[in-house]
């Protein structure tokens, strides 16, 4: 049993990361077919730090992904600590228009938002209605749920009475929030932060339907590739994006290993 | 600062962003795209994309099932792993994930091409080409490829937080090792079940992208005919329609789930 397991979860690892290998190697294929390796180079990473197309948009899907968690983020945590002053009913409905983006297919969101936009811009009788603002407002929106659905459960088991002890050593309300509940929301804020960032970044569904000719963003331009071969330096960019994100992510699981070893060796010790 | 109406900007901006365009998909359902007068007509046109609703729909829910019974063992060894190992698998399921699913695709596409990666290495063997592309079995793996850690990460909370002593009781009890794991292992699974059915499920059968890259010419989902009614046939009101039964669709399906597994809650998010 326990060995059908092992197997199992070799292979699915190799399945997962054959296609990534696959984008790894043409990174450094001289010609523009992944699949068939002419010679090695470094020449698509030199292609690429002189780029000023790719990197452009990539700049821009990190400004929507940025400013779009920075609003759920914002957004968001006063939601949960307004949803969690509410009584039962308001509270299940509020919690509910937070399911609907997570629930609904991309491609729903993406028409029901480019619909809302197209039904705005015929009221203002303009055709320039998708750019910017309008891939913001999408991303803000599938975004939210994350950060609640992070903050909520921690709210929820917070003793309300860390807060009625700050309030009786005399800090003001909006002290007690910033000395308290704000420090315990911290990790569970940036864990709700991360999603969203992660999800916004890579959205390539519902931009695809809001976005505008004046502010694209990098997975829409791939999509616009389908036709024509990509440019290799594509593949250097993702390959050096992995590698980033490899870093981070091995970064925070030593971290995470460390708290585990201290979080250990302090309950030995009777703390 | 226990104040509700903290939550009044979101809940403005969920009806603003959410509510109100469900409401036009449902208004651009119901009006003519060219003189916008009321009509049935879009909805009764529905009746001619019933076969691409259905193979969607089946589809889908290959995958969800492919997902559930490769991610299983997947899950439950990551699950039962030391806790650094543990972190470092559940690391290396979410790291593919942090690349565009677009690439991920094409990725695909260049291994499976009859002059692709696969087909040149059984050339090499003497195989001929073989169609692995451009077939409902290529959608199927794309599907699969994609969407697999949204099966293995909620299963792997269920399993994660399971108590060990129950299944030590079982077998104290006189139970066998499939015994243990029908009456107690995977009774205990299925809210992570249901959620990773829902979570594969939902994407997999709105998927316009896959289908079109690795989809034979006849391939297409209900995704990719409501793709082309906003950036080919220009006719708006039609792909509202077709939005609103294929979210329809979906709360049924994911009704149906919840209630076989009868739990309401499920375990959405990691």
């Amino acid at each position: 049993m326990k060995q059908v397991q092992r197997v199992v979860t070799v292979i699915i690892f190799l399945f997962l990361y054959i296609p990534i290998l696959l984008l790894a190697v043409a990174s450094f294929n001289s010609g523009s077919d992944p699949a068939a390796f002419k010679s090695f180079t470094f020449h698509n990473y030199s292609a690429l730090f002189h780029d000023h197309f790719l990197l452009p948009l990539l700049g821009n899907s990190l400004i929507v992904a940025v400013t779009a968690s920075v609003c759920a983020m914002i957004l968001g945590t006063l939601a949960a600590l307004g949803i969690h002053a509410m009584n039962k009913t308001p509270r299940r409905l509020a919690l509910g228009l937070a399911n609907i983006p997570l629930m609904n297919p991309d491609i729903v969101t993406g028409v029901s938002l480019a619909l809302l936009f197209a039904f705005v811009g015929q009221l203002l009788k303009t055709n320039h209605i998708l750019g910017f603002a309008t891939l913001l407002i999408a991303h803000i929106t599938f975004g939210l749920p994350y950060i609640i659905l992070s903050v909520m459960p921690k709210l929820t088991q917070m003793d309300p009475s860390l807060t009625d002890a700050a309030l009786d050593l005399g800090c003001r309300p909006i002290q007690a929030f910033f000395k308290v509940t704000l420090p315990e929301l911290t990790s569970s804020i940036a864990a709700g932060f991360l999603m969203a960032f992660a999800m916004s970044l890579d959205d390539f569904v519902i931009s695809y339907f809001v976005f505008g000719p004046t502010f694209v963003t990098l997975p829409v331009e791939i999509y616009n590739y389908t036709k024509k071969p990509l440019p290799p330096k594509i593949y250097a960019l993702f390959t050096l994006l992995f590698l980033a994100i490899l870093v981070v992510m091995v970064l925070m699981n030593l971290l995470q290993a460390r708290d585990a070893r201290q979080e250990r060796r302090r309950r030995q010790h009777g703390m | 600062m226990r104040n509700r109406f903290l939550a009044t900007p979101y809940l403005i901006w969920m009806i603003l962003f959410v509510l109100v365009p469900l409401a036009v998909v449902v208004y651009f359902a119901f009006t003519d795209v060219n003189s916008g007068a009321l009509t049935l007509h879009n909805i009764a046109r529905m009746g001619n994309y019933l076969s691409i609703f259905i193979k969607s729909i089946w589809l889908a829910l290959v995958s969800a099932v492919i997902c559930l019974v490769v991610g299983y063992p997947v899950a439950y060894f990551i699950a039962k792993a030391p806790a650094g190992l543990q972190r470092f698998l559940l690391m290396l399921i979410i790291l593919p994930m942090c690349i565009s699913f677009l690439l991920r695709t094409m990725a695909w596409v260049s291994l499976l091409e009859d002059t692709g990666v696969i087909n040149n290495f059984l050339g090499m063997l003497g195989i001929g080409p073989l169609p692995l592309i451009r077939n409902n079995a290529a959608i199927v793996l794309g599907m699969v490829y994609n969407y697999l850690p949204y099966m293995i990460l909620p299963l792997y909370t269920v399993l994660e937080k399971m108590d060990p002593r129950l299944i030590e009781a079982a077998q104290d009890l006189g139970c066998d090792d499939m015994q243990v794991f029908t009456k107690v292992t995977l009774p205990m699974s299925a809210p992570g079940i249901v959620s990773g059915i829902t979570m594969v499920f939902v994407p997999a059968v709105s998927t316009f992208y896959i289908s079109k890259k690795l989809g034979g010419t006849d391939a297409a989902l209900i995704g990719d005919v409501i793709e082309s009614q906003f950036k080919a046939a220009y006719n708006p009101n039609f792909g509202a329609a077709l939005s609103l039964v294929l979210m329809i669709l979906i709360f049924i399906c994911i009704g149906l789930t919840n209630r076989v597994s009868g739990d309401e809650k499920g375990a959405m998010l990691v």
